[in-house]
């Protein structure tokens, strides 16, 4: 046969793209659901993660039930939003963030630890490569970190994807649990700083850049600022 | 046996391992060489899943060679190396959805090393199945040493760890030694490579150009 004449390759083409596609299309909907399920169980593990609870296998669902008391929804203006249209869990942030301030639900998890509240805030920003995004545990006091957690879509492997390592998120809360308002009660975030450009490893509102992964590191400032931002008024009711 | 493992054969096998190397003789496959190698693991992970994908899209492309139309023949390997990545990504989402986040851009990273296109069209388009499969894990392996070794002086001398465990111990720290942040930088992981082409061809006279 000649493999060289135009129908040929025009036969060729359209079989390999049809079946290729076929294949394709058949593996992505039969896997969809469990594929679903993970990312569920996964979400629910980062939520857990970032108030220290650690969990490998399928009791994420279990564990989660037993550490979040609430999940709220609440706007800008520190009012808990009656009948949402999405649960806090569903609601995705990434979509929050592009409305206008005034119009966006924010989720909030409360949980419990060892008998203390725990103030749970999601964030969602941009990295080097593709989005980043987190969860930062805060103290009954809705000012003293408790824990955090990161992760990301395609930073640079040993850069930028650092921050998602034990590392960088224990820096948040070693050597000293780091604040996000300052004595006068004013909310002045986390800044992430070189090294050089710190005044002193314990400074409450400062911590460490992760080195070669600069504009990541950045991204995290900016993540922490506006997410934490938007909640500015809830957490000043003390 | 001894058809499969022919003298021929294992220098399939061993040639990229040495003097046939992907990365150090042939020069493909620097892009992803710099990238994913800061710290070891990922670079183990980069080497074992182009090796595993490199080997059995050869052995696809052997088996459709005689029938792929030489103009798009480059299309064709392509959807074949598209179309595995994506299935292993979606399977590993489904049933190892940890791991799947571990290697999160490496999978998509490896569709577009050029030491797969490079196999499928010198080797591939060209042998059996059996060879092609054995070029693959050869060549594979070839890229996997070499991401390694350099994975491993990047991490050991630019974080003091490997495979995240400290190596270096605090009382170095505490004498004034200080990790060396060039080494996180990819040009290091290009100087490393050079390094290494430059032991590999000043051992083998025959690589040197004249």
């Amino acid at each position: 046969m000649n493999t060289n004449s135009n129908s040929y390759t025009m036969i060729y083409a359209t079989i390999m793209v049809v079946v290729v596609a076929l294949m394709l299309a058949i593996v992505s909907s039969s896997l969809k659901d469990t594929q679903n399920a993970n990312v569920r169980l996964d979400k629910m593990k980062q939520i857990l993660k970032s108030i220290h609870v650690e969990t490998e296998g399928q009791d994420a669902e279990a564990l989660f039930n037993t550490y979040i008391k609430e999940q709220l929804v609440i706007n800008a203006n520190a009012e808990v939003v009656e009948n949402p249209a999405n649960k806090a869990f569903n609601i995705e942030v990434k979509k929050e963030l592009s409305l206008p301030l005034e119009k966006r639900n924010l989720p909030l998890y409360v949980a419990e630890v060892d008998g203390q509240k725990k103030f749970i805030i999601t964030l969602y920003g941009a990295g080097l490569w593709g989005p980043i995004w987190g969860y930062i545990a805060l103290d009954a006091d809705k000012n003293t970190i408790f824990g955090t957690y990161f992760s990301h879509a395609s930073e640079t492997p040993g850069l930028g994807a650092n921050i998602a390592d034990k590392e960088f998120q224990e820096s948040f809360i070693k050597p000293v649990q780091r604040k996000i308002f300052n004595d006068k009660n004013e909310f002045v975030s986390i800044l992430v700083q070189k090294k050089s450009d710190r005044k002193a490893s314990n400074d409450l509102h400062e911590i460490d850049a992760i080195s070669g992964g600069t504009i990541t590191s950045k991204g995290v400032e900016k993540m922490l600022k506006d997410c934490i931002g938007q909640y500015e008024k809830y957490l000043q009711q003390k | 046996m001894s058809k499969l493992f022919s003298e021929k054969t294992k220098q399939f096998f061993m040639g990229p391992l040495g003097k046939n190397n992907p990365i150090t003789v042939q020069v493909l496959g620097i892009c992803s060489a710099l990238a994913v190698t800061a710290n070891l693991k990922p670079a183990l992970v980069m080497g074992v899943s182009v090796t595993i994908i490199v080997a059995f899209a050869n052995v696809i492309i052997s088996l459709l060679r005689n029938t792929i139309p030489n103009r798009i023949r480059i299309i064709v390997q392509l959807v074949v190396v598209a179309a595995l990545v994506t299935v292993v990504s979606e399977i590993l989402k489904a049933f190892a959805y940890d791991v799947s986040v571990q290697l999160s851009v490496y999978i998509g990273l490896i569709i577009t090393n050029c030491i797969l296109m490079g196999r499928l069209e010198a080797f591939a388009m060209a042998n059996k199945p059996w060879e092609s499969f054995i070029d693959g894990l050869g060549n594979g392996f070839g890229y996997a040493w070499i991401l390694v070794v350099v994975g491993f002086f990047r991490e050991l001398l630019g974080a003091g760890s490997l495979l995240g465990f400290k190596i270096i111990p605090q009382s170095f720290y505490d004498m004034g030694y200080s990790n060396n942040g060039l080494m996180m930088m990819p040009p290091m992981a290009l100087i490393l490579v050079a390094v290494i082409i430059w032991i590999q061809r000043s051992k083998n006279k025959e690589l040197q150009e004249k």
